[in-house]
């Protein structure tokens, strides 16, 4: 029996826990890291500066053809003919599909496929391409495709698909019968595009029946299996290879059809052939569907929290499911109700999107927290505390209100003059997902040099970094002392980068993999000079515990073989129902972000002034690299709160802001002070406690905002992104 | 193309090249006069010759296509990226005679004769450019898919100005886009290597404007 000691300094629970043999002691509060938790700069920055990073954008071969899809553009429509034989008839082209006959259910559909020899051929082919359609009547927003007579977008069922309730609506009654106050509001969220900048799509070579992908992706795993099922050919058979990436958010866990186009056109015209999406094309491969929050919250005057009652619907486009989101949550509420649609419209599909349903619930939760704050006098940093089951984040609220000065937030509306400051904040949760399935390779040559492989991919959130320093820590080395290679399916299984989950569960199999070197290493070095291997171990590049000193580089030199292999897992329980090997902290992962705005009552134009981002990620591994991805949710939620927003044309369906002149994402001239502060909790649950961190941060942002916005003005705005418009619309509604 | 051999024939190469020449001239306004007598230039494939990180490098493009494009998909350079395509991100980046251009939006035609400076030229072999290094130090980067673009526009702002103010930054920055949500460590890394070259040795103005 050990004891694992879990939590944070002034949190602490301490748990008997049994080691298996052959898994490595668990850390904790009580280790003490030589390279964790300390400040590392990312693996890869040098071939990033230097452009010299390969994406699969960047491949090149001398014999390469490109390949593009044409796309509709009526958002619902029947394909009745596509003419082909002038784009045929162009020398350079040598692939072309047609898609006759197919239903149009949103604009931006494919219904035809090129592959020529240049980009500059590509495009004239597309466009001698005449495609007749039979344009039909679309839906475009929730409104229009819930009105009687609405057009039907897909043949299966209405339009409307209800959600399962959740909750019970009776208690909820019976709690706002007995609160003292009871709020009713309307929220409202956007469509936002997951506008990666490098855009979706691959490169694919065929080789004597085996195919080989350079995919833009999250799952390089799920390329290999989608790709295997596409073409009935093995796994073994497709080799899919993600060095770097420009960003996924959620959106890229392909094949998608253009990458399978991509791989037809390789295979008939036995070329490699390249199909990356264009930037108009980008804006359709994904977003975060909007909402329609009917919210009815209720509280007792010594702000106990009462009843909550949440109506929402929203359109994740031709998907019939998605829309959901994340309300309510968070706090203790005496009872809780929700139901939540999905609305099919003809628009793309929503995707996953970067802590999916949370940005939009959390904007609405936490916009009704605020108003019941206000409707009993209570100040709403108080109201949370008294309802927040979360340890983690009772402490982080203290942090936050110092380090915005919370002590400086007036009532609503009370600043004098035309331009008004307002401070506001917001909670967010999220799962602490480590799951099990990804292993680690660890090589250690005779020669002194350790590799850790992987098949998986580094989105660009560091996890080539977090490998080298968690490897490097058990093997008493410094992260730059040891390599990293990720984004080949040939190396071991990693899970696809979606919720979170990537460092939580690629931790443990890399802790793994190089405690079981450490202890082969070290049994060849006691065989070598003597001593007992058990009392020996590796620290700042040496050996310790051996009879006579001995460098890393020299104990490797005492190995009888060329190199030692390890392979790492995340150990479960054994026995019947398997299960984490440890017990887990509380399970979740905690954050609080606190806004301070100006906003401009003449023109109502909203600057966000400072964040603070307290955020716990479990065990911190590199703080400077965790800083960025606080940095990179809260920047994304700025975006979202006050810019961002896909604007289709009622009528035809089409997007009319598909560029990033229309469609606006956060620039440099928005940004306002960020303090972003992970918070390390030891997380327990398997070896390493490290947990989520890729989404969360993004969670609380836009709530924060909004109602920072609300305390400047007096008056909210409920719909996201908040506009000058929205602000001089509200501010009218009130005088 | 890509072995840098051009494909057309000698009558071509004669008249694409004083075109290329020409329009490059006309762009900048050197010589109105000489816009009698133009000559049509394509649509078939052009030479033109660059100063491309230093060397001489000699292209074939049609006229429509762009200095990005040429780089990327005939000289096989592919750190400078397509992101937006339209000048509204700045991905793309490189100095055209040191100043900072989009290069989606210059044809290659144009850029005949001139210098052009791209992510891959300016590093001095393994010695990084101030600004690469802070970036490195600061972590700057995320996903990386902007960086060259950030990069370029961060040593276009240094050549200029020396020891940057943050404003400065923000603004010099302001056409470059980032989805990851890097530019508080960019602005951080600018400011370093700001200082860094500003203060010319020790006791200088360190970090810079805070």
């Amino acid at each position: 029996m050990s004891e694992l000691r879990l939590g944070f300094p002034g949190n602490e629970k301490k748990e008997d826990v049994e080691i298996p043999p052959g898994t490595p002691p668990p850390w904790d509060l009580s280790t003490p890291h030589a390279v964790v938790g300390k400040d590392h700069p990312r693996l890869d920055a040098v071939a990033k500066v230097t452009g010299q990073a390969k994406y699969a954008y960047d491949i090149r071969f001398k014999d390469l053809i490109y390949a593009k899809f044409l796309r509709s553009p009526h958002a619902s429509a029947k394909v009745k003919r596509v003419d082909l034989s002038r784009a045929k008839a162009m020398p350079g082209v040598v692939y072309t599909e047609a898609y006759e006959g197919e239903t149009i259910r949103f604009a931006g559909q494919q219904v035809a496929g090129v592959a020529a020899e240049s980009e500059e051929i590509l495009d004239d082919a597309l466009r001698a391409i005449v495609v007749e359609y039979d344009v039909l009547p679309c839906v475009t927003t929730v409104e229009d495709a819930l009105r009687d007579g609405a057009p039907q977008v897909l043949a299966d069922g209405a339009n409307l698909r209800e959600g399962r309730p959740q909750g019970n609506l009776q208690l909820v009654e019976k709690a706002h019968a007995e609160a003292d106050a009871v709020v009713e509001a309307l929220y409202r969220t956007q469509v936002q595009t997951h506008s990666c900048l490098e855009t979706h799509g691959s490169v694919c070579k065929w080789d004597d029946g085996k195919l080989t992908v350079w995919s833009s992706t999250q799952s390089t795993f799920g390329v290999r299996d989608g790709m295997a099922r596409t073409f009935g050919i093995p796994q073994s058979d497709v080799t899919v290879i993600t060095e770097h990436m420009g960003g996924g958010f959620g959106s890229k866990f392909g094949p998608d059809a253009w990458d399978q186009f991509c791989a037809r056109a390789a295979r008939a015209a036995k070329r490699p052939c390249k199909a990356l999406l264009d930037r108009r094309e980008e804006h359709i491969a994904g977003n975060r569907p909007d909402s329609i929050q009917r919210c009815r919250f209720s509280v007792k005057k010594d702000g106990t929290l009462m009843g909550a009652e949440v109506r929402s619907q929203g359109t994740s486009g031709v998907s019939a499911g998605g829309a959901n989101v994340y309300n309510p949550g968070l706090y203790r509420f005496r009872a809780a109700y929700s139901q939540q649609d999905t609305v099919l419209t003809n628009a793309s599909s929503g995707r996953a999107f970067r802590a999916p349903g949370h940005p939009q619930g959390v904007f609405a939760l936490e916009g009704m927290i605020d108003e019941l704050a206000e409707a009993i006098g209570m100040d709403p940093l108080e109201l949370r505390r008294k309802n927040d089951p979360n340890v983690v984040r009772l402490a982080e609220y203290e942090i936050g209100a110092r380090e915005i000065g919370w002590h400086r937030r007036k009532k609503p509306g009370s600043d004098t003059g035309p331009v008004k400051r307002g401070l506001g904040m917001a909670s967010g949760r999220w799962g602490h997902n480590a799951r099990p399935g990804t292993e680690v390779r660890c090589t250690i040559g005779r020669d002194g040099s350790v590799l850790f492989a992987n098949g998986s991919q580094d989105i660009g959130t560091g996890t080539r970094t977090v490998i080298a320093i968690v490897g490097a820590e058990e093997l008493g080395l410094k992260p730059s002392e040891v390599e990293v290679r990720l984004g080949n399916t040939n190396d071991p299984y990693g899970h696809g980068s979606g919720g979170s989950v990537t460092t939580p569960s690629i931790a443990p199999p890399v802790h793994a993999a190089a405690w079981q070197a450490k202890q082969e290493l070290l049994k060849h070095v006691a065989a070598a000079v003597g001593g007992d291997a058990q009392k020996m171990d590796l620290r700042d590049g040496k050996v310790t515990g051996a009879p006579r000193e001995l460098t890393f580089k020299q104990a490797c030199g005492t190995m009888p073989v060329d190199q030692l292999t390890t392979l790492g897992h995340m150990a479960q329980k054994s026995g019947r129902g398997g299960g984490h090997l440890y017990p887990s902290f509380n399970g979740e992962v905690a954050g609080v972000q606190f806004a301070e705005v100006l906003v401009d009552t003449r023109t109502g134009v909203v600057r966000v002034v400072k964040i603070v981002a307290v955020q716990d990620c479990g065990l911190v591994i590199d703080p400077l690299t965790a800083k960025s991805q606080i940095n990179g949710g809260v920047i994304q939620g700025i975006s979202y709160a006050l810019f961002e927003e896909r604007i289709l044309d009622r009528r035809t369906g089409d997007q009319v802001n598909a560029d990033f002149l229309g469609y606006k994402i956060a620039g440099t001239l928005d940004m306002p002070e960020i303090v972003s502060i992970p918070f390390s909790v030891s997380q327990g649950m398997t070896s390493t406690g490290a947990s989520s961190l890729g989404e969360p941060p993004t969670v609380p942002t836009s709530g924060a905002i909004g109602n920072a916005v609300a305390n400047a003005l007096g008056v909210r705005v409920r719909s996201l992104p908040i506009t000058p418009a929205k602000v001089l619309a509200a501010l009218g509604g009130a005088r | 193309m890509e072995d840098g051999r051009i494909r057309v024939s000698r009558r071509d190469v004669l008249r694409g090249a004083g075109a290329a020449a020409l329009v490059g001239a006309v762009a900048r306004g050197q010589e109105p006069a000489a816009a009698e007598g133009l000559v049509r230039m394509g649509p078939d494939a052009v030479p033109v010759r660059l100063t491309l990180n230093g060397a001489a490098r000699d292209v074939s493009v049609e006229p429509r296509v762009t200095l990005l494009d040429a780089l990327r998909e005939r000289l096989d350079l592919t750190g400078t990226k397509r992101i937006c395509d339209h000048g509204a991100c700045g991905g793309c980046t490189v100095l055209l005679d040191g100043k900072p251009v989009n290069s989606c939006l210059v044809l290659a035609v144009d850029a005949a004769g001139r210098e052009v400076l791209t992510i891959e030229g300016l590093a001095r072999g393994d010695a990084l450019h101030p600004v690469q290094a802070a970036f490195v130090k600061h972590d700057a980067a995320m996903c990386g898919f902007c960086t060259p673009g950030m990069v370029m526009s961060c040593a276009a702002l240094l050549d200029a100005t020396k020891n940057p103010t943050e404003e400065e930054i923000r603004h010099a920055l302001a056409g470059n886009l980032c989805r990851c949500g890097t530019y508080p460590h960019i602005f951080a890394a600018v400011r370093e290597a700001g200082g860094a070259q500003g203060a010319g040795g020790a006791g200088g103005a360190g970090e810079g404007a805070r």
